[in-house]
């Protein structure tokens, strides 16, 4: 592994390590459960939004060595979304399984939580070389775009839940229109192109 | 383990927080020698000198039978948990701001204004407004439409002895509130239609458990729990219960609420507590108390239901929500 790669890894698990010694020295407001549970799902949305930032900058940067970041960003979604699924299964509902059910089918926003979650699990499990090899590059490729469903339905779920004031979403909602505008215009610049050179 | 805490005062030392018995115990304190014992603070909050209870300011308290035992939530969570949107909408941001800024200005005169259909309407000074009144205190659960709650010990009077002053005329069917609102201070211009409004119906504004608090835990309100004057309503939706009141006005018909106006069909004009009507994103069933680690079941009209239900006889509760 890099260095850059080490040091991410090691900077990746600052919150996690910060959320546990904040819980535990009583910093976390008269609330902490709600806290941890926010703050994990924040974590999380940050962590993808960082993976989408990747390729955009490598196109401006021109440094292709940042790819290599990408999956360990990807994994770290996983981490800080399991997190946060698992304090809301534990927590929120006590692991009630019927409890949970109703939630899930009557709570358009925990809905699409579970959902966005669920898509997480095949991304995580295909992570590795290994699978990478044994999928091949296209067809992984191809499952890993994914992640937009993912920021997309996050988004939502984020912005649903919230009661009233909507500031802080429509950040994160303004950031993901960017991540995705850059690839439609690539995409769209690139076709163009494609189209003149055939013509 | 903070998380793990179930009841006040289990595994915080006695020298940082006033424990449920000392403070019942008070005034044999206060009458014995100075004052009650609460010394450090907290080493690591967020907020200094939120945690400990500061030194009575109303002494010889008539006790209500409309009291709970349960156990008291902290003070430091009563005054650093809270919703004062205007000054932000972190929980703890209204206590934040609240130490730099002067909220409510003492040295400037606070004006509670009394109109509408009343035959003794008047604009009172704060100190005037409340001298008629004998202060009790009132310790009432208190339910957060976002399913969090807490008990807490309110300094106040009923309003209904206020409203019989007043005495409004036939056509006072409703009464509107009104918060204090000064966008100077209050910086969070666009999340409600300001100034936050509320209304009750005048049987609920007369009901024995409708209080106007001016304190807690036996002193002063602070900026952030509604100073210096705010409506305690028990059996309501936490946000029912108007903070930093500048007018109240006796209407014919029915007042529009600053959250009824931002999501009708979410919020309510009646807003009981009631664990089978939910909130539309989320499950009023239960709720958590604040400072316990599992979640309690939510109860009818808050646990106040032999008081209130009277109220809402024949009504259909999930269209009156």
């Amino acid at each position: 592994m890099s260095k850059l790669k080490i040091s991410i890894f090691i900077a990746s698990l600052i919150p996690a390590v910060w959320l546990t010694y904040a819980l535990l020295t009583h910093q976390l407001g008269a609330n902490p459960i709600e806290a941890i549970t926010r703050e994990t799902g924040l974590w999380a949305l940050r962590f993808l939004w960082l993976t989408l930032l990747i390729t955009p900058l490598r196109w401006i940067t021109g440094w292709n060595k940042l790819v290599t970041l990408r999956r360990m960003l990807g994994l770290y979604v996983f981490f800080y979304a399991t997190l946060h699924m698992l304090l809301y299964l534990w927590l929120d509902q006590f692991f009630d399984i019927n409890d949970i059910i109703k939630d899930i089918i009557k709570r358009p926003f925990i809905t699409i939580g579970f959902f966005t979650f669920a898509a997480l699990i095949p991304l995580a499990i295909t992570s590795n070389n290994a699978m990478v090899k044994r999928l091949g590059g296209r067809r992984w490729k191809k499952l890993h775009k994914l992640s937009y469903f993912i920021a997309i339905a996050s988004s939502i779920h984020f912005y649903m839940l919230v009661k009233q004031d909507k500031a802080e979403p429509l950040s994160y909602i303004a950031l993901l229109v960017i991540l995705l505008g850059i690839r439609l215009y690539r995409h769209h610049k690139k076709s163009t192109i494609a189209v003149t050179v055939l013509s | 383990m903070f998380i793990g805490k179930k009841r006040l005062g289990e595994d915080i030392a006695a020298s940082e927080i006033t424990d449920h018995p000392i403070y019942l115990d008070r005034r044999k304190f206060l009458n014995g020698t100075a004052a009650i014992a609460t010394a450090s603070l907290l080493p690591f909050s967020m907020l200094n000198a939120k945690s400990a209870v500061p030194e009575a300011s109303y002494l010889n308290l008539k006790q209500s039978p409309y009291s709970t035992d349960e156990g008291l939530t902290t003070y430091e969570s009563v005054t650093t948990y809270n919703n004062y949107y205007e000054f932000g909408t972190g929980k703890s941001d209204p206590a934040i701001r609240l130490e730099s800024i002067n909220f409510p200005d003492k040295s400037k005169p606070w004006r509670v204004s009394i109109e509408g259909e009343c035959d003794k309407p008047g604009e009172y000074d704060y100190d005037d407004l409340i001298r008629p009144f004998t202060l009790e205190e009132r310790i009432y659960r208190f339910r957060c439409v976002e399913g969090w709650s807490m008990v807490i010990p309110w300094v106040g009077f009923p309003l209904a002895d206020l409203i019989k002053r007043a005495q409004p005329n036939s056509r006072a069917k409703f009464v509107e509130f009104t918060t204090f609102y000064d966008p100077e201070i209050m910086i969070r211009r666009n999340v409600l239609d300001w100034p936050y409004t509320e209304g009750l119906r005048m049987d609920e504004a007369m009901n024995p458990l409708t209080l106007l608090a001016v304190g807690l835990y036996g002193s002063e309100l602070l900026g952030q729990n509604g100073a210096p004057i705010r409506l305690v309503t028990p059996w309501k939706y936490g946000f029912k219960s108007i903070k930093s009141i500048v007018k109240i006005r006796f209407v014919e018909s029915m007042p529009q609420s600053a959250w009824m106006k931002a999501g009708p069909k979410e919020y309510g004009f009646y807003s009981n507590v009631n664990p089978d009507v939910d909130h539309p994103r989320w499950s009023q069933s239960k709720e958590r108390r604040l400072g316990e680690f599992l979640k309690r079941k939510t109860a009818m009209f808050n646990g106040y239901e032999e008081h209130v239900a009277h109220l809402y006889t024949g009504m259909d509760l999930t269209k009156n929500f």
